[in-house]
């Protein structure tokens, strides 16, 4: 139990807070993008944004599929729930997430038959018990989710299960990494990488952060101390002036992920030409739609959804969150209007997202301790 | 969202692609088709959705098991194991 100890150990945590602080240059402002929600919510459940020196900066990057999702697609999967005769399943996270007339759960309230289920095989089983209703996994996910959903479909396949269809919101996190790094006025710095992404697709595809934008990336798991070392990775990387690939993860992840799940990504699923994320706006082949060949269990070829745009109240600020312009508590609506009983923007959804995850934490944090109030944070100039 | 679940293979099942694993004490069958290697009995996986996500070293997965509590996420944890209703006994056959 060698890691246990370690982890558990507080001082353990101060060392590599002092590791860092020696490391930076006092001179140089750091910006470094954690591109996880899980990350994110790691990072302000353990108070790691105390232990960091201040010229150290973490920005909270797109990986919370809850929050990325527009509204739009929201309502074209409500709207598959209001169809005679079907049962619309989900995640517990997409109950939640406000539709332009409310969530699945209100939905649900009036009279929809929308059920939660922990897996997408939950939701095939669901279409087993009932051969005269049709079932529909409102799917969302980067690709830890995605592969899953994919065998799901490959199995509905093999049963002859036709009464099962996927709404796809699964989307993958290269493309989206590739728009921020390509936004204009950006200053990240370097990446923690994806955690649980990566033990599917490995730390390969991450290559191209280093190869082609010259920045560097640590993928990462989700311990404060593995967090921790990640940034002091990548701090060392700055100052030596290089831009590698680490991996600080690798009792789970490898280079080359796992191939199997790969491989039934790539049967079931092809990119889409663009889809639209919240915050981030359309980013060309970053989510997954099903092939053609299995369009028989593809909600939106099989129901024909709306496929409305609905675009956020400008009032919320999520975009310029989530790229780094704006800290969650400078948005004009957080808090007071955008909280996470009554989310307007994205990021205030899940526990994942940068704004939930800091109102839940540095605002309790703030009330503890009204000596660090949250305007002290720095700002970005 | 994105919870990955330490579990430890238990016993394989006859139907394909499932596996009996136990997470904490609670026993679910999970789907093992995305693994690039075959399980046995005393293996420990990490789990997500009803998935084995990939095999992982025991330290690895008390470790993980901890970092669920850490994060005050272990509870959510045993109720998505809990509620895996796809390859309960009553379809299994």
């Amino acid at each position: 139990m060698k890691y246990v100890d370690e982890y558990r150990d507080p001082a353990l945590i101060a060392n590599v807070a002092r590791e860092i602080a020696r490391a930076v240059d006092p001179g140089r402002h750091y910006r470094i993008m954690e591109v996880c929600g899980g990350h994110t919510h790691s990072i302000y459940r353990h108070g790691l944004l105390d232990v960091l020196p201040p010229n150290v900066e973490l920005v909270h990057g797109p990986g919370c599929p809850v929050c990325v999702l527009p509204t739009g697609r929201v309502d074209d999967g409500l709207s598959i729930a209001e169809r005679e005769g079907t049962i619309l399943t989900c995640f517990g996270d997409v109950l939640r997430v406000p539709g332009t007339r409310g969530t699945p759960l209100e939905y649900k309230a009036r009279g929809a038959d929308i059920r939660m289920v922990y897996s997408p095989l939950d939701a095939l089983r669901l279409a087993q018990e009932h051969p005269e209703k049709q079932v529909c996994f409102f799917a969302i996910g980067f690709e830890t989710t995605a592969p899953s959903t994919a065998l799901t479909i490959l199995r509905a396949r093999a049963l002859g299960v036709t009464n099962f269809s996927v709404f796809s919101n699964h989307v993958t996190i290269v493309p989206a990494m590739r728009a921020i790094l390509d936004s204009p006025g950006m200053l990240l710095d370097g990446f923690v990488g994806p955690g649980h992404v990566a033990t599917i697709s490995g730390c390969r595809p991450y290559e191209f952060v280093a190869r082609e934008y010259g920045k560097p990336l640590v993928v990462a798991g989700f311990e404060p101390l593995d967090i921790l070392q990640a940034i002091l990775m990548l701090v060392r990387q700055l100052g030596a002036g290089e831009a590698r690939v680490e991996n600080e993860y690798a009792r789970f992840v490898s280079w080359e992920g796992n191939r199997a799940a790969q491989a039934a990504l790539e049967t079931v699923f092809a990119p889409r030409p663009t889809f639209e994320w919240r915050g981030l706006g359309f980013i060309p082949e970053s989510a997954l739609e099903l092939r053609p060949e299995f369009a028989m269990w593809d909600a939106e070829r099989r129901f024909a959804v709306p496929g409305v745009r609905v675009t956020d109240p400008s009032a919320a600020q999520c975009g310029e969150v989530l790229t780094g312009a704006l800290k969650p508590a400078q948005c004009r609506l957080f808090g007071k209007v955008c909280n996470p009983e009554q989310p307007v923007g994205a990021l205030m959804v899940s526990s994942e997202g940068a704004c939930a995850a800091h109102y839940r934490y540095a605002e309790r944090a703030a009330e503890a301790d009204p000596g660090r109030a949250l305007e002290s944070e720095p700002v970005r100039a | 969202m994105c919870l990955a679940i330490p579990g430890q293979v238990v016993e394989l099942c006859e139907q394909p692609m499932l596996a009996k694993v136990d997470v904490g004490g609670v026993r679910r069958n999970v789907n093992v088709g995305l693994l690039e290697e075959p399980v046995v009995p005393g293996d420990w996986i990490l789990i997500h959705v009803g998935f084995a996500l990939g095999k992982i070293g025991e330290e690895a997965a008390r470790d993980q098991l901890r970092m669920l509590q850490a994060m005050g996420e272990d509870e959510l944890a045993m109720d998505e194991v809990r509620g895996y209703t796809f390859a309960d006994e009553a379809l299994s056959s």
